[in-house]
């Protein structure tokens, strides 16, 4: 198992029944093929549907029908399609569950960056800013170092920031992290590593909490 | 009343240098392709555009930039276009970058005659500099103003000869918003009905948003991105 479909599978566990969730570009993309048996969620794409279903065959990709991510997606039965604008204001209104994003760094803050390195890529926040200011629970899915070993969950994200004090939680490969007023707390580990480990692989203080546990991620079924 | 044009060259010949123009479209979906296509026989510069993203390189947007013809761009995502990304950090294009949601609920400010509101989005970034906060309750907004163009440039499924539009699945986006924004309408569809052929209950944008309306000549369509993760995704 990869690193990135550890990360899909455990954050798939979160899903309740009747979930209404928007997951970013990438890796959180993922996370639609590990939903647990018996939990019904609603994927929300914000170039204007609920109800995506999985990608089509080459054949039957139609160009009408696309994710956020420019990819052609499925209808589900039950899906509805609607405006940017209407997009946005069910994800503004607080009406999503969960968003689920990649992040380029996080802070002890739960401050993300995740659009722009100054001087050097110009891409864009698309609809990230609307997404962590308005959903219900933040949730940052990301690799927990970047290529170079470096860590991303910093003291204080050096990028421009996405939003202020909006993730809830942070997943990697590694270990789950609750964000917290008094700081980062982890939660739980992946077998064969312990705190001293990820501790080490982080720049940001980790507190850790008095229920750690063991990271799985089969799906309960 | 009958806001039929015979072509996409004579929906744009009026366009004039340096107008303000919002372009419809997320990606390459829902795009007015043929009336980029006929603006950029025209080759008209000084163009300040709005729209979410700026097409690829070699389509859609791309084409008016390739072509010169873009002065500044006001969107949300521009990740797809190397050719923009390299102007702009040679500071040879004046790009604003602002929030998908902000920029799709300015533009329909623009057209429902709000002239400002607040939104919580971008507090505590870039996007807030220089902007006015204000607490409401116990959170903090900033505030945002209307957008507003000469031309929008549209693309819609189905229309009549009054204007009405209807869309199909994603490719609605941000046409709707950008038809209500602008002092001129300019709609592209793939099929030209009789007034009465749609049903009025499924009408999307009624045609008194719209002031030209031109059946597109051909369309390609292309899909930005095939790429799918492994494992099964969306």
């Amino acid at each position: 198992m990869t690193g990135k479909e550890r990360i899909a599978r455990r954050i798939a566990r979160e899903f309740h029944d009747g979930f209404y969730v928007n997951l970013g570009i990438g890796l959180p993309t993922m996370i639609a093929g590990y939903v647990p048996a018996g939990i019904d969620v609603m994927f929300q794409s914000e170039n204007g549907m609920l109800g995506v279903g999985e990608p089509p065959t080459d054949e039957c990709a139609d160009p009408d029908l696309i994710n956020a991510g420019k990819q052609p997606v499925t209808e589900l039965p039950g899906c509805s399609f609607f405006a940017s604008e209407e997009s946005f204001a069910m994800i503004r209104g607080g009406h999503m569950d969960m968003s689920i994003l990649g992040a380029m760094q996080v802070d002890e803050q739960g401050n993300l960056a995740n659009w722009t390195i100054p001087g050097k890529m110009v891409k864009g926040m698309g609809g990230a800013m609307d997404l962590v200011a308005g959903a219900r629970r933040v949730i940052v899915a990301m690799e927990h170092q970047t290529k170079d070993g470096a860590s991303r969950i910093l003291k204080e994200c050096t990028l421009p920031l996405t939003g202020q004090s909006v993730v809830h939680d942070i997943v990697t490969e590694l270990c789950w992290i609750r964000v917290t007023a008094e700081g980062l707390v982890l939660t739980e580990v992946v077998e064969g590593m312990n705190v001293a480990e990820v501790q080490a692989r982080t720049e940001a203080k980790l507190l850790v909490s008095p229920d750690l546990c063991v990271m799985t991620v089969d799906a309960l079924v | 009343m009958n806001k039929v044009v015979p072509t996409a060259d004579d929906a744009v010949v009026d366009i004039a240098p340096g107008s303000t123009i919002m372009l419809g479209g997320f990606g390459l979906c829902g795009i007015p392709e043929n009336l980029i296509a006929a603006l950029v026989k025209r080759r008209i510069t000084g163009l300040h555009t709005i729209s979410n993203n700026m097409g690829v390189d070699g389509f859609g947007m791309g084409l008016m930039l390739e072509a010169g013809m873009i002065a500044s761009h006001i969107g949300s995502y521009v990740g797809e276009n190397r050719r923009l990304e390299a102007l702009v950090l040679k500071g040879e294009l004046d790009l604003t970058l602002i929030p998908q949601g902000t920029l799709a609920e300015r533009i329909r400010a623009g057209g429902a005659g709000i002239p400002a509101f607040y939104v919580p989005t971008g507090l505590g970034t870039v996007v807030a500099e220089g902007k006015e906060t204000r607490k409401i309750g116990d959170r903090t907004y900033v505030l945002e103003q209307a957008l507003h163009a000469d031309v929008a440039l549209i693309k819609a499924w189905k229309g009549d000869r009054l204007g009405n539009l209807v869309y199909r699945k994603t490719a609605r986006n941000f046409n709707p918003a950008m038809a209500a924004a602008a002092k001129v309408t300019i709609a592209e569809v793939e099929v030209l009905v009789e007034p009465g052929e749609l049903d009025p209950d499924h009408i999307v944008t009624p045609g008194i948003y719209v002031n030209r309306i031109v059946v597109g000549a051909a369309y390609r369509k292309p899909i930005e991105s095939k790429f799918i993760q492994s494992g099964g995704a969306l």
